[in-house]
C-alpha cells in the first residue's frame, strides 16, 4: 500500500488502541449518524455545525456569529500537565455580568468545540467539566456577556502515558 | 436497572450547587476496537436541568467530553426540598431522565 | 543496622539479599521500609503515602481532589454493593462467606491460610465464595470482581492495615517470596518493582509520576483513567510486568499473592483508602 506518511510517523496499532488521547492521529473523519430523535435534539438546539468545525475561529463563528476578545475577567482553571488526556478537569468562571453562554474549545482536538453551556438568568456563570484532549493544546474558554464574547486561553500539556503503557 | 444519572444538589444560603455524573461511554468515533474497526461515535448531545418549572442549565456536549461525564454548576432561587430534573439525549436518540431532591 | 544497610545496597544493585542463615524478620523489615520513605519525604504525613502519585505532585493532586468530589469509581461502587447483596442460586450471599458479614474487613487481607499453606487475597476469597455456592467465579482482575472488592474496601475506609504474618515457616516463606519478587529485576527493561517505587518515587518515568511503595496497596481496587475502568491489584501487577517487557504471571499466581502479602504488610498501620482513582 502506497502511503505518503514516512514509516516512523505512521501510528502503530497499539497507539491507536490507546484511546481518545491519541485520537487525532487516526485522521479519519467520523461520520455522525443521526437518528430522527437526534435530529429533533438539533431542533432543540444541539449546534451540529459548530461541533463539526476544526478551527476555533470557525467554531466560535458557527456557535455565536461573532468573534471574541481576550479578557482577564474570564477565569480558566486547567492543570499544567493533564494526568491523563482522557479526563482533564476544566473549570470556567467569570465576574462579567449577564452571562448567557460559556463554551470550551480545544484547538488541537479533531473537532475543536468540546462543550457549550447555556446560562439562563439566575444561574451562576461558572461551570466545571471533564474533557478529552488528544494532545498538548491550548484550552480556550469563551464567555458571552451582554451579547459580547470574551475569552481566556491556557495551555495544557498532555503526554503519552509512561511505562510504555 | 439503576439510573445512569448520579446527582448531588445542595442548597446553600445563596445558591444551590449541582454536581452530576452520568454513566455513558461518550465514544468519540476516533477509537478502534481490538479488531481494528472504528467504534462509532456515541455520545450525549444535550443535558437539560430543570427546577421550579424552568430550565436552569443546559449542556451541549460533543465527543470530546470525557467518558462517564461530569458537570458542576450553581443556580439561585431554589431551596431544600425542591426538585431538580435532569434529562439527557445522545446522538443515537437514546435518553434518560432523573429527578432528585435538593438537599 | 547492618541488615538495613545491606538491604538498601541490595535494592540499588538489584541483587537478592540472602537470608539462608537468618530467620526472616518482617517487623524489622517494616521499620526499615517505613523509615526509608519517611526520611525521604519528611514533609509528608505518614497516612498521605496511601495516595500514591497524588502525595508526590501538587498539580496532579489538584486534579485528583477535583475528581474525588464525584469519583469515576462511583458506578463500580454501586454495582459492587448490588452484587454483594444479591443472593446466589443457593440463597446464600457474600456475607455468609466472610467474617463480620464482609463489612469492614478489607484491612485484614491478604492473610496466610495455614491449612492450605497459601496467601489468600480478597479476590481469591471472593471467587472461592462464589464457587463454594455454585456460582461461576469472576474475572480476577476487573469488572464484577473489582466492583465487589471496591464495595468491600469502601466499607473499610480509614481502617489501618492489619496484615498478620504468623510465626510459621510456611508463612515466613510466602512473605520472603513476595519480598524477593519485589526486589528482583525482570524483563527487557530489567527493572524490579523497587527500581521505580523505592528508588524514584515522585520522579517521572516518561510522563507518569511514580508512587512510593509504602502504602501502594491501600487504595486498591482502583479506577485507572488509563484503563477507562476498574482493576484489582493483580491487574496492575500484570500490566506493570508487561510494561517492563517481562512475561506476566497468571493474575491469581501464588507469587503475586505473596507479593501483595509483602507489600500490604509493609503498609501496616496505614489506612485503607480504597477504592481509589489513579491516572
Amino acid at each position: 500500500m502506497h502511503s505518503t506518511i514516512p514509516p516512523l510517523l505512521r501510528p502503530s496499532r497499539r497507539s491507536l488502541l490507546r484511546g481518545a488521547t491519541l485520537a487525532c492521529l487516526a485522521g479519519i473523519g467520523a461520520n455522525v449518524l443521526r437518528s430522527a430523535a437526534a435530529l429533533a435534539a438539533d431542533a432543540a438546539g444541539w449546534p451540529q455545525d459548530a461541533f463539526k468545525q476544526k478551527d476555533e475561529a470557525d467554531a466560535i463563528k458557527a456557535l455565536y456569529g461573532k468573534a471574541a476578545e481576550v479578557s482577564d475577567k474570564v477565569k480558566l482553571d486547567a492543570p499544567e500537565i493533564a494526568e491523563n488526556g482522557a479526563v482533564v478537569p476544566i473549570g470556567v468562571s467569570t465576574t462579567l455580568p449577564n452571562v448567557t453562554s460559556i463554551s470550551v474549545l480545544v484547538p488541537e482536538n479533531p473537532y475543536t468545540l468540546a462543550a457549550s453551556y447555556k446560562i439562563p438568568e439566575g444561574t451562576v456563570a461558572a461551570v466545571s467539566n471533564r474533557l478529552k484532549m488528544a494532545k498538548t493544546s491550548n484550552v480556550i474558554a469563551i464567555v458571552e456577556s451582554d451579547g459580547k464574547l470574551y475569552s481566556a486561553t491556557k495551555e495544557v500539556k498532555v503526554t503519552v502515558g509512561g511505562c510504555g503503557g | 436497572m439503576a439510573s445512569t444519572i448520579r446527582v448531588r444538589a445542595i442548597a446553600g444560603s445563596d445558591v444551590t450547587e449541582v454536581q452530576a455524573l452520568i454513566q455513558h461511554p461518550m465514544d468519540s468515533g476516533f477509537v478502534k476496537d481490538a479488531d481494528g474497526k472504528l467504534i462509532p461515535p456515541h455520545h450525549i448531545e444535550t443535558v437539560q436541568f430543570e427546577a421550579g418549572g424552568k430550565t436552569v442549565f443546559t449542556a451541549l456536549w460533543g465527543p470530546a467530553v470525557s467518558k462517564d461525564p461530569f458537570v458542576k454548576f450553581s443556580f439561585k432561587g431554589a431551596k431544600k426540598g425542591d426538585e431538580l430534573k435532569i434529562t439527557w439525549m445522545d446522538n443515537e436518540g437514546k435518553s434518560d431522565s432523573s429527578t432528585a431532591k435538593i438537599q | 543496622m547492618r541488615k538495613v544497610a545491606f538491604l538498601l545496597v541490595a535494592m540499588f544493585v538489584g541483587a537478592q539479599p540472602s537470608w539462608a542463615d537468618e530467620k526472616p524478620a518482617p517487623e524489622k523489615d517494616l521499620k526499615a521500609f517505613r523509615d526509608y520513605f519517611t526520611a525521604r519525604f519528611p514533609k509528608l504525613q505518614l497516612n498521605d503515602f496511601v495516595n500514591g502519585p497524588y502525595s508526590m505532585n501538587e498539580d496532579m493532586r489538584k486534579q485528583w481532589i477535583e475528581k474525588e468530589d464525584f469519583p469515576p469509581y462511583d458506578f463500580a461502587l454501586d454495582r459492587g454493593k448490588e452484587l454483594f447483596g444479591t443472593p446466589f442460586k443457593d440463597g446464600k450471599t457474600f456475607a455468609d462467606c466472610f467474617p463480620n458479614k464482609g463489612i469492614g474487613i478489607r484491612q485484614n487481607y491478604p492473610y496466610f491460610d495455614e491449612k492450605a499453606a497459601e496467601v489468600v487475597t480478597l479476590e481469591l476469597a471472593v471467587n472461592r465464595c462464589l464457587e463454594a455456592n455454585g456460582e461461576k467465579p469472576y474475572s480476577y482482575v476487573k469488572d464484577d470482581m473489582a466492583a465487589v472488592t471496591a464495595y468491600m474496601a469502601f466499607t473499610s475506609r480509614g481502617k489501618p492495615f492489619d496484615i498478620k504474618i504468623p510465626d510459621s515457616a510456611k508463612a515466613l516463606q510466602a512473605y520472603e517470596d513476595g519480598k524477593r519478587y519485589f526486589y528482583e529485576r525482570r524483563g527487557q527493561l530489567n527493572f524490579s518493582c523497587a527500581s521505580c517505587h523505592v528508588q524514584y518515587p515522585g520522579e517521572r518515568i516518561r510522563a507518569e509520576v511514580l508512587a512510593p511503595a509504602l502504602g501502594i496497596m491501600n487504595a486498591m481496587p482502583i479506577y485507572r483513567s488509563e484503563w477507562g475502568g476498574m482493576g484489582t491489584t493483580a491487574r496492575r501487577f500484570t500490566s506493570c510486568n508487561s510494561q517492563v517487557r517481562a512475561t506476566p504471571l497468571e493474575p491469581d499466581d501464588p507469587t503475586y499473592r505473596n507479593l501483595e502479602y509483602y507489600l500490604s504488610y509493609m503498609a501496616n498501620g496505614l489506612p485503607v483508602s480504597g477504592p481509589g482513582a489513579r491516572p
